[in-house]
C-alpha cells in the first residue's frame, strides 16, 4: 500500500467510522452530546475519558445497539446495515451471560453465524478461519473447555478469536484489558496491531492512558463530547487531560 | 400400568419437554419467573371472554387467557426495553396489575359467577385421560392432543431459531449486530412461552406447568458444558420426573401433579449436591486437602 494506484488502496473506504453530531441518551441522561470523529481507516484507535464520559455509548451508538441515536453513522464509508457482516464486535465481559454453557470453540464459531444466518451449515472453511483464529490468539488448546471455567484473559482471547474468524475489516472492542492479565494485553494489542498492518481498523475503548501513548496509532479523547481527535501525543496532552478528568493523571508525568 | 397412567406420563412426559425447551432459555436468560407471571396475567382474559359468551372453560377462554398472556409478555419486554426499570421490576410491575384488573372485573361484572383460575383454565393432569375428544374416528384426550401439538410446534420453533436463540441469549448485542435478528427472536420466545403457559395450564395445571418450564432446566445446566446437551438433559430430567413422579403418586396414594413436581425438585436436588463440576458436595470434596502420603 505504498502507491495512490493500488487498487485496494484506491478501493479502501475513506474512514473506518465517521460520526457526525451524534446524540445519545440513556433514560432521559444525555450522555453523548453532538458527537462528531474521523477515525481513519486502518489504524489502531482509542477511545478515552473518564467513567462516565459516553465511551461506551459512542461505540455502541456507532454499531446501532442504543436505541435513541439522533446525528449521522458511517462504518467503513458505509451504513451500518450494508456492512453489519464486515464489522465485529467484542462487548465488555459483563454484557455477555457469564452462565452459558458454551465451549471456546462455540463461541468463536459465532463468528462465522453473520456469514451463514439462521440455517446454512458451517462449511470446512468457515472451520479451518474459527482454527485459524483460536491458533492466532493462542487459545487453540482451550477448544473444548466451558467458557465459565476459563480466566479474565482467556475468555477476552476467545473474544477476539470471535471477531478474528469473522473476518471483519472493522473491530469494535468495549474495555477489552479490564480484568487481563499485563501478558495477555500486550498479546492482544499485537494481534491488533497485526490487523491493522492488514489494513484492517480496530477501535478499542481503553483506560490506560500510557498503553495508548505508546501502542495506538490514533486517539479519540471523550467526555460527553469530543475535546480532542488525532496522533495520541496530539491528544493526551496535560491541557487536554486537565479538562477532561479535571486534573493530570500522574502516569503521564514520568 | 393402566392405560391411564400411561396415558398420564405421556402427556406429562410431552409438556415437560415443550416446557424444558424453552425454560432452558428462560433460566439462561434469568426470566424463570415468567410462565408464573403469565399464569396470573391470563385472569382478565379469562373473565372478559365470560362477559362476552358466558362460557368459563371454552376454546374461547383459552384464547382470551393467551391474549393476556402475550399482553404480560408484551408489557414486560417494553417495560424492561426503556431501560427506566430493571427486567425483575418490569415482570412484577406487569402481571400484577393484569391479575388485579381481572379482580376488579369479577367483582363489578360477575360477582355472582364463580369464577377463578381453578375452574377456568387450570386443569390437572390427573383427570386429563378422561377429557377426550374424538379424532379419526378414536376417542383421544384432549391434552394429548394439545401438548402433543404443542411440542412438535416447539421443537420447530427451537430448530429453527436455533442459532439466534443460543446467540442472543449468550451476547445479545452480536447477535444484533451480526444480522441474526436476535430482539424479533427475543420476542419470539416470550409470545412462544406464553402460549406454550397457557395451553399447558388447561392440560395439567399451573404448578407443574411452572415447575416443567423451570426446575428440568435449572438441574440440566448443573450437568452440562454446552446448550445444546442442556436442552436434552433437561427433557430428560423432565421424562424422569413425569415417570417417577406418577409412580410413586400411584404407591403412595399422592396428587399425581404434586408429586412430579416433587420428584423433578429431588431430581434438582441431587444434582446440586453431585453434579461432576458445579455439585456442592463434588466441589467440597475436590478441594479437601488430600492426606499427606506416609
Amino acid at each position: 500500500m505504498t502507491t495512490s494506484t493500488d487498487s485496494r488502496t484506491a478501493a479502501q473506504p475513506p474512514s473506518a467510522l465517521s460520526l457526525r453530531e451524534v446524540s445519545a441518551s440513556y433514560g432521559g441522561r444525555t450522555v453523548l452530546d453532538g458527537v462528531s470523529v474521523e477515525i481513519p481507516a486502518a489504524t489502531l484507535c482509542a477511545v478515552v475519558g473518564p467513567n462516565g464520559a459516553g465511551k461506551s455509548t459512542m461505540v455502541k451508538a456507532a454499531l446501532g445497539l442504543v436505541p435513541s441515536v439522533r446525528g449521522h453513522v458511517e462504518l467503513l464509508g458505509e451504513p451500518l446495515r450494508r456492512v453489519r457482516r464486515r464489522v465485529a464486535y467484542v462487548p465488555q465481559q459483563d454484557s455477555v451471560a457469564q452462565d452459558f454453557p458454551i465451549t471456546a470453540i462455540q463461541v468463536v464459531e459465532m463468528g462465522r453465524y453473520p456469514h451463514r444466518g439462521w440455517l446454512r451449515r458451517l462449511t470446512r472453511h468457515d472451520d479451518e478461519l474459527v482454527a485459524a483464529a483460536m491458533d492466532q490468539v493462542g487459545v487453540a488448546d482451550l477448544a473444548e473447555h466451558p467458557i465459565d471455567e476459563l480466566s479474565g484473559g482467556q475468555r477476552q482471547r476467545v473474544f477476539l478469536a470471535r471477531a478474528l474468524a469473522q473476518g471483519a475489516d472493522l473491530v469494535i472492542l468495549d474495555e477489552p484489558f479490564t480484568a487481563v492479565d499485563a501478558r495477555t494485553e500486550s498479546a492482544l494489542l499485537e494481534v491488533l496491531t497485526t490487523l491493522c498492518q492488514n489494513g484492517r481498523s480496530v477501535i478499542a475503548v481503553h483506560h490506560d492512558l500510557r498503553a495508548v501513548l505508546d501502542r495506538f496509532d490514533h486517539a479519540v479523547l471523550l467526555a460527553g463530547t469530543v475535546l480532542a481527535e488525532g496522533a495520541p501525543g496530539d491528544v493526551l496532552t496535560p491541557e487536554h487531560l486537565e479538562r477532561a478528568y479535571g486534573m493530570t493523571p500522574l502516569v503521564l508525568n514520568r | 400400568m393402566s392405560p391411564d397412567d400411561v396415558m398420564i406420563v405421556v402427556i406429562s412426559g410431552l409438556l415437560a419437554t415443550s416446557c424444558a425447551l424453552l425454560g432452558s432459555f428462560l433460566v439462561l436468560r434469568r426470566q424463570a419467573l415468567l410462565p408464573d407471571a403469565v399464569s396470573h396475567a391470563v385472569l382478565p382474559g379469562i373473565v372478559l371472554i365470560f362477559l362476552l359468551t358466558g362460557e368459563r372453560a371454552s376454546l374461547a377462554t383459552v384464547l382470551g387467557a393467551t391474549a393476556f398472556g402475550v399482553a404480560c409478555v408484551a408489557g414486560f419486554d417494553w417495560l424492561r426495553r426503556t431501560g427506566v426499570v430493571a427486567s425483575d421490576a418490569a415482570l412484577a410491575l406487569v402481571f400484577p396489575a393484569l391479575f388485579s384488573l381481572g379482580i376488579l372485573l369479577i367483582s363489578r361484572f360477575a360477582s355472582g359467577a364463580h369464577i377463578d383460575l381453578d375452574s377456568a383454565i387450570f386443569g390437572d393432569v390427573t383427570f386429563a385421560p378422561l377429557r377426550t375428544i374424538e379424532l379419526a374416528g378414536l376417542d383421544v384426550p384432549r391434552s394429548l392432543v394439545i401438548t402433543g401439538a404443542a411440542t412438535l410446534g416447539t421443537v420447530l420453533l427451537v430448530v429453527l431459531l436455533w442459532r439466534p436463540l443460543k446467540a442472543s441469549t449468550f451476547d445479545p448485542d452480536f447477535a444484533e449486530l451480526g444480522g441474526l435478528r436476535g430482539k424479533l427472536v427475543s420476542q419470539v420466545l416470550l409470545v412462544a412461552v406464553a402460549g406454550l403457559a397457557v395451553v399447558a395450564f388447561d392440560s395439567v395445571g399451573a404448578i407443574l406447568v411452572i415447575t416443567f418450564f423451570v426446575v428440568p432446566a435449572a438441574t440440566a445446566r448443573l450437568l452440562v458444558r454446552r446448550v445444546g446437551t442442556m436442552l436434552v438433559a433437561a427433557v430428560a430430567v423432565g421424562w424422569v420426573s413425569a415417570f417417577g413422579g406418577q409412580r410413586a403418586a400411584v404407591t403412595f396414594d399422592t396428587s399425581i401433579p404434586g408429586t412430579i413436581g416433587l420428584t423433578a425438585g429431588a431430581l434438582f436436588l441431587l444434582a446440586l449436591l453431585f453434579a461432576p463440576r458445579k455439585g456442592l458436595l463434588t466441589k467440597r470434596l475436590a478441594a479437601r486437602p488430600q492426606p499427606r502420603p506416609r
